[in-house]
């Protein structure tokens, strides 16, 4: 994405479209509170931050972090490499996970790769330009102190992980090899074949399985945290329930990290697993914790479309095949029906080439998602009609089968072409394939100072479940390097800081704090299995997932943002009306876990629409119809929004009225890099 | 399609446990194996019976949480796991037997739901390179010759399901050792700890009763990442030279 041609956005260009400013579309639905601004990145130059914060973070010494507790939710690589780092350093930890075990966290799906500033190829790499990068693939809408220091810290994980013996590719002289990743112009992603996500979240594991034997770390598997208790001002531990006996926990620490991952699961169908889910979060948000930018969700172009109203799941296919994939779709809606093979070459319309000549098919995630859904909500997408119509577009390797034989199409990408016949029961080698985008990652998440730290004291977040890293758009291959950065290398320098003050008095299981947590969560448990109505976990969880892929998804109006409000509320009403939970709380019961999961998810969708209500610009993958250039491009306003929307919980914390969220905005400052707008064409 | 169902059902570890029928109508041969399940459950709760109880996460085939036998075999008829089943690979009439893995190191939690946390216990017993965080040198300081990275990533592609131990007659967890020895042994960070860590954790196996190896080879058929039996041999191999070398 570097070798766009950059249009620096002048003054005057805002003056031909209605400056932001001129609305408030979310007015009614929000309250504005006092600005808020991160005061742990140290000041000077964006190069020295990083160490100056580490030096300046007090120490633990090695003696008192025995006496130091750390509760982790979460062992993908955000969590799992922080609890292995710091059971290394001597502190206790206690780690959560909904899975039967650490190792399934949903790291363990990511395929294409780690970005690192090594310059192995000698490229013109850097961690500036990784800094830089990574800020403008997000739009211009991350913190740039949070970015620069990603940047940092990534050549660090490339080492940590092969010391544990992560089997990354390699070229033949034994040295490690590195691919082209999403557009950038340097070869700086380090991958095991397409399950790069497996064999880092397996080195995580093993390095925290290894503390658990010694002693530092206890790991506490189906167990899923429903509460986070903040006694006097801070976090200090957990309501968690065993989801094997049902049994409601509660579990104290010093400090409470959350590393529960994204929320993308709120659309029902997404690229996340089926247990993903926002309740760490949500608990957390609704004590206080302030959710940032919620509405930023990324969208990946290239995924198996829906195949019926039976799916459960989507499943992504690498960007990397755009690399020999053509996109197309019939020029007639007529055709949409026909085998492809019989659509003659002149009654194609290759899209994406034609409106991005220079970046055709290669353009950034957002652009090629939101291009696709154009063509089908113009009539002439390809598949089966799913609903009243046809939600696909083809990506076909014949040209790059003619031009580079089959067998080196087969040694690229056999494995994601087996993976298809697999799941559509059609041989992409003759018929082209079809794709969609879906939801795949949520830049959105709580938000978090510069130490990782939330809003709530001794509340720290990392990993997906944050906000700082990525912006309104993350690029390929920069999930893993964030998850693994929190986890392994600034989290345990941060939360050290925090824990010098500690032990903190120790409380009881007696603390109001920790009473009323427990009697919350064992009462909602309670209403879940009471209400005995007539509808399904699973009927309540897909139309929330319609609403929000129809309003909320890759084009937002404030009309369908309004709409989609009044929808929520009134389903959100029916949830608590109308369903039916059978079986106990004190055994396995999968019901009863979701009907947790969707109660919050409900929330989070209103939230989410609220900020994207509010958002009255086009960035990254947030894109308001309202917003756009005469060519139906994203539109910035800079001037009205290049802040973080950091929302406080409007409601009252123990029932289930929202109430009005509290916008808090952080403004966005840039002191080491310009603002520009994309263009691709 | 319609369908019968014979599925396990248990309310917890100690109950004893059975098989019921049920019907299913309508299904479509795109749906996964597990959409199949969901809409059987969808039925019982509307029946109120409680819905069945069974593991899945990713459903892409690469988190190990899905475990289903089917019709007698882990994970179904095809190469790969439960979740990446689909329907077309049955036909329409058919009757299918749905169990747990059977395994006396794999107790059921409910119905279709064991607990595998064995696998973590022999992980934790020395599946793993001691380089604590910060300790590493640069990755480029150490190269591994090619073909031994591409060994330790065949193998490593494990995804800890325990469909190998389900298939085997004797119950033995080798092809689950074994991938883990081969893929730390091959690379030159996992020499230190090569020969504790075959003697560590093939004690940790025996402990929590997984039985031993007899080369029948059920294993590797059975495995959805198709890892290899020549890692059993890799183990008997490691073992042996650790022996010889006193540990």
């Amino acid at each position: 994405m570097t070798d766009m041609p950059d249009t620096t956005l002048t003054s005057d260009h805002s003056h031909d479209e209605p400056s932001a400013g001129a609305y408030d579309d979310a007015s009614g639905y929000y309250t504005l509170g006092e600005p808020i601004a991160d005061t742990k990145a140290p000041a000077g130059d964006i190069a020295d931050r990083w160490q100056t914060r580490k030096f300046e973070a007090r120490l633990v010494n090695p003696a008192n972090r025995r006496k130091l507790s750390i509760i982790i939710v979460g062992t993908g690589l955000a969590g799992g490499a922080a609890a292995a780092t710091l059971g290394e350093a001597g502190y206790n930890v206690k780690s959560f996970c909904y899975q039967d075990s650490p190792r399934r966290a949903h790291s363990i799906a990511a395929q294409g790769g780690i970005n690192a500033a090594k310059n192995y190829k000698e490229d013109g790499d850097s961690t500036h330009r990784l800094f830089y990068d990574t800020v403008k693939g997000g739009d211009y809408r991350s913190r740039e102190s949070n970015v620069y220091r990603l940047a940092e810290v990534s050549t660090n994980i490339i080492d940590q992980c092969v010391a544990q013996g992560v089997p990354f590719a390699r070229e033949y002289g034994g040295l490690l090899d590195n691919r082209s990743f999403g557009g950038v112009q340097v070869s700086r992603t380090f991958y095991a074949r397409g399950q790069t996500g497996q064999q880092l979240l397996i080195g995580a594991y093993q390095a925290m399985e290894r503390q658990v034997k010694l002693g530092t770390v206890t790991e506490y598997t189906r167990h899923e945290m429903l509460e986070v208790i903040v006694a006097d001002g801070q976090a200090r531990g957990i309501i968690a329930r065993d989801m094997v006996t049902g049994a409601i926990e509660t579990h104290l620490a010093d400090v409470v990290v959350l590393a529960s991952g994204g929320y993308g699961n709120v659309f029902y169908l997404s690229t996340n697993a089926m247990g993903s889910n926002v309740t760490a979060a949500w608990r957390a948000h609704r004590k206080g914790a302030y959710m940032a930018n919620p509405c930023y969700t990324q969208i990946h172009p290239t995924c198996i479309p829906v195949s019926g109203d039976h799916q459960s799941k989507l499943t992504l296919m690498s960007e990397s095949l755009r690399n020999d994939g053509r996109i197309w779709v019939p020029k007639k809606a007529e055709d949409c029906a026909k085998d492809p093979r019989d659509i003659p070459e002149e009654d194609r319309d290759y899209y994406l080439e034609r409106i991005y000549p220079s970046f055709g098919n290669l353009v950034p995630r957002d652009i090629a998602s939101r291009q696709a859904k154009n063509m089908c909500d113009e009539g002439r997408g390809v598949g089966p009609m799913v609903g009243d119509f046809r939600r696909g577009v083809y990506l076909d390797f014949k040209d790059a089968i003619a031009r580079l034989g089959k067998d080196a199409i087969e040694e690229k990408y056999d494995n994601l072409l087996d993976m298809y016949e697999r799941i559509t029961g059609e041989n992409p080698y003759e018929v082209p394939m079809r794709i969609y985008p879906a939801v795949h990652y949520v830049m959105g998440g709580l938000w978090v100072d510069y130490d990782l730290q939330s809003s709530i004291k001794g509340l720290f977040v990392t990993g997906e479940a944050n906000f700082s890293d990525h912006g309104a758009n993350r690029l390929g291959a920069s999930a893993l390097m964030q998850g693994l950065a929190d986890g392994y290398f600034v989290l345990p320098h941060t939360i050290r800081d925090y824990l010098s003050d500690g032990p903190f008095e120790e409380i009881g299981e007696d603390h109001p704090a920790v009473t009323e947590a427990r009697a919350d969560v064992e009462a909602r448990i309670e209403k879940f299995l009471s209400i005995n109505g007539s509808r399904s976990v699973d009927s309540f969880h897909r139309e929330l997932g319609h609403i929000m892929w129809e309003y909320c998804g890759m084009e937002r109006t404030a009309e369908g943002l309004r709409k989609a409000i009044d929808m929520i509320r009134e389903l959100k009403r029916e949830f608590w009306s109308d369903l039916k939970v059978l079986g106990t709380a004190d055994s396995l019961n999968q019901s009863l876990e979701k009907a947790g999961r969707v109660a919050d998810f409900i929330e989070l969708g209103e939230l989410m629409c609220i900020d994207a209500l509010n958002r009255r610009e086009s960035c990254g993958g947030h894109f308001r119809g309202e917003s756009q250039t005469e060519d139906g491009e994203a539109l910035r306003h800079d001037d009205e929004f290049a802040y973080v929307a950091a929302w406080e919980w409007g409601g009252d914390a123990a029932s289930n009225d929202m109430g009005t969220p509290i916008l808090h905005k952080e403004d966005l400052v840039y002191t080491a890099i310009e603002m520009k707008q994309r263009s691709y064409k | 399609m319609n369908l019968t169902l014979k599925i396990w059902r248990q309310t917890d570890a100690v109950d004893k446990g059975k098989i019921h029928t049920y019907e299913v109508a309508g299904i479509s041969q795109d749906m996964s194996f597990l959409e199949m399940l969901d809409v059987l459950n969808e039925q019982l709760n509307e029946l109120g019976e409680e819905p069945i109880a069974f593991d899945s996460d990713c459903r892409e085939g690469i988190c190990g949480m899905c475990s289903l036998m089917i019709n007698g075999e882990p994970h179904g008829p095809e190469v790969t796991t439960t979740c990446q089943l689909h329907m077309r690979s049955f036909n329409d009439g058919d009757t299918i037997t749905i169990e747990p893995w059977r395994s006396g190191a794999f107790p059921v939690v409910k119905d279709l739901v064991v607990d595998r946390s064995a696998f973590d216990r022999i992980i934790q017993s020395g599946g793993y390179i001691s380089a604590n965080t910060g300790s590493a040198p640069e990755a480029n300081s150490v190269p591994v010759p090619r073909d031994n990275a591409v060994r330790a990533f065949n193998v490593a592609t494990c995804i800890g399901c325990g469909a190998c131990v389900a298939a085997c007659p004797n119950g033995s967890a080798s092809l689950f050792l074994g991938a883990k020895i081969t893929h730390l042994g091959e690379l030159p960070q996992g020499q230190p700890e090569r020969w504790s860590r075959v003697v560590d954790m093939t004690a940790q196996h025996d402990y929590e009763g997984f039985g031993g190896c007899t080369n029948i080879g059920e294993c590797a058929a059975a495995c959805p990442k198709e890892i290899p039996l020549d890692v059993i041999s890799q183990l008997n191999r490691d073992l042996r030279t650790a022996m010889k070398h006193g540990h």
